[in-house]
């Protein structure tokens, strides 16, 4: 069962609900996908006993073989190519690593090479029962444009027959719409703000596009207005969980404190989510 | 004519209730919401829409079924799996992992697949109270995020050119990826909202190294600095060891959230202490906008 735990706003708590959720569910397995701000480690502190690069497949131009005519610039949707004062440029930082310009060059003048843009790294974490549970994280490097590479290879990893917690980056474009792509079931987090309602709009948007049953968690479910509510009921999506805002709570989380080992009652708030996301999955 | 990007890396410190108390206490100036894929600057200034324009972002390929011969090159070649293919019923393009390479099209022997111009969101020109902002919708799910960002800002430059405007400000998105890297190249300055949580710091540091990255000066204020004031002190300790201005510390208060249910920024609703510390921010953001070389 593959969980995407996802937002549309930053800040509204999609990393609180991911890592607290692994902490209480059996046969865990917790993925960041959030690879540009990867934050769940903080909380759930990981034994990392595997690092790997991720890397994208970049060209590179044999001058002696390239005759310069520029069908490699021109067949880039990317524009990581152009033909400069009798040389063949590449753009890194432009390039997909789609390698159309491989194969368009009709001199067979170019190979690739590998660009490291970003990292995984594997290990496990300890539960609140005491046991230990799969964590991956992608990291991308500071610079790098393109995370969705990072995300998908992340994605390769996942245990079918686990319960799998993918935390999303924000928004609603491409690393959202990669995490999201292929999972069983959405949870989207958001706050009573009229922030929170736009941007819930809009990743609910994306679910529906992607044919992704979701439902809703309310943080900070005290402050604000009651348009969350009213929007959750006209659009028929469950509401999971409400979290009044707690600055004791919100103390637990500067420290990078999970909130299930803070309060009991939030454990058990966490237990019976687990329950709630397997039944609306199951559904 | 200044250019300023208000960022914070991690999402939800506090970025566009900076944004919109700026740009109610700054004059001349043109807004631009940079965050393209979850904007909610126009949720406390209201917009009224003077030009509504669609946003063609790339090319997406579309096949011609009547030319396929279901050969599957396509489907081999691809390296996004965004073709799914059977010997049947042919090849079939899944536009959510469609990266728009071309590929395909150029690998094609019978020429059925084209490249077609896609509008991937739209961009507006509006008024507003306080004056006139650029801002966009990217479509749902679209790619092309970074492209939506570098036509918002060169709107807002022609704005501020035809209007004889001498600042812009531009609301970031959160991240370090593809549309922070367009929000914040060639800008005079960028403020990085933080807060003083584990996740925030961590996300700091890490947006930070991006502004190094393209050497890019920047200047730091801590959002709730009274949820944690250990955190807090750690913050300081980071702009002191990287030779950064902290220009400000807003405290902890509901009352924000109150601001923007009303659709007012935080200097137009009464929000006491918060108010004020944003006014006295906002004073020496506008002094290192005018220093800037």
């Amino acid at each position: 069962m593959i969980i995407a735990i996802a937002s549309g706003k930053g800040g509204t708590g999609k990393t609180t609900i991911a890592t607290n959720l692994a902490l209480v569910s059996p046969a865990a397995q917790y993925l960041d996908c959030d690879v540009e701000e990867p934050n769940g480690h903080l909380f759930l502190k990981p034994e990392i006993d595997q690092k790997t690069d991720v890397t994208l497949p970049i060209p590179q131009i044999d001058a002696a073989t390239c005759s310069l005519c520029g069908t490699c610039a021109t067949a880039c949707e990317f524009n990581a190519l152009a033909v400069i004062s009798e040389k063949v440029m590449v753009f890194a930082d432009l390039c997909h690593g789609c390698g159309t310009c491989m194969f368009v060059c009709p001199e067979n003048a170019i190979t690739e090479t590998s660009k490291v843009i970003g990292k995984l790294e594997n290990g496990s974490a300890e539960s609140v029962s005491g046991g230990r549970f799969a964590f991956t994280h992608g990291v991308s490097n500071i610079g790098n444009p393109l995370t969705p590479p990072i995300i998908k290879k992340a994605k390769q990893l996942i245990k079918n027959d686990h319960f799998v917690i993918l935390d999303s980056p924000p928004g609603t474009s491409c690393p959202m719409v990669q995490t999201l792509i292929g999972t069983d079931y959405c949870v989207f987090v958001t706050e009573p703000t009229p922030f929170g309602l736009n941007d819930l709009e809009l990743a609910v948007g994306v679910a529906r596009q992607l044919e992704i049953r979701c439902g809703i968690i309310i943080n900070r479910s005290d402050s604000g207005d009651k348009e969350i509510i009213n929007y959750c009921q006209r659009e028929n999506i469950p509401i999971l969980l409400e979290i009044p805002f707690d600055r004791d709570l919100a103390f637990a989380y500067s420290k990078g404190e999970a909130a299930v080992t803070h309060s009991a009652a939030l454990r058990t708030s966490f237990e019976d989510l687990h329950a709630k996301i397997v039944a609306e999955v199951k559904k | 004519m200044k250019e300023l990007t208000i960022i914070s890396g991690k999402g939800g410190t506090g970025k566009t209730t900076v944004t919109a108390a700026f740009a109610t206490l700054a004059k001349n100036k043109v807004l631009a919401d940079c965050d393209v894929d979850a904007a909610d600057l126009h949720l406390i200034l209201t917009p009224q829409e003077l030009s509504s324009n669609n946003f063609v972002g790339g090319r997406a390929p579309q096949i011609n079924y009547d030319k396929c011969s279901k050969c599957g090159e396509c489907f081999r070649l691809c390296r996004y799996a965004a073709i799914d293919f059977t010997e049947e019923s042919g090849p079939k393009i899944n536009e959510f992992a469609c990266d728009c390479c071309a590929l395909c099209a150029w690998a094609c022997p019978e020429k059925a697949i084209s490249m077609i111009d896609t509008v991937n969101g739209r961009w507006f020109i509006s008024a507003t109270r306080i004056g006139k902002m650029v801002h966009a919708r990217l479509g749902i799910g679209e790619d092309n995020s970074g492209k939506l960002v570098a036509l918002v800002r060169q709107q807002s430059k022609l704005i501020a050119k035809a209007d004889a405007l001498d600042l812009i400000i531009n609301d970031g998105p959160p991240g370090i990826g593809c549309p922070v890297t367009a929000a914040i190249t060639g800008v005079d300055l960028v403020l990085i909202v933080t807060e003083p949580t584990l996740s925030g710091i961590h996300d700091m540091e890490r947006v930070h190294g991006l502004c190094q990255h393209f050497d890019i000066p920047a200047l730091i204020c801590v959002n709730r600095y009274d949820l944690n004031l250990i955190n807090t002190q750690r913050i300081r300790d980071y702009c002191n060891e990287h030779n950064l201005e902290l220009v400000g510390e807003i405290p902890l208060d509901p009352v924000v959230n109150k601001a923007q249910v009303a659709r007012q920024s935080v200097v137009e609703y009464d929000c006491g202490l918060v108010s004020q510390v944003v006014r006295e921010m906002w004073e020496k953001v506008k002094q290192n906008c005018n220093s800037t070389l």
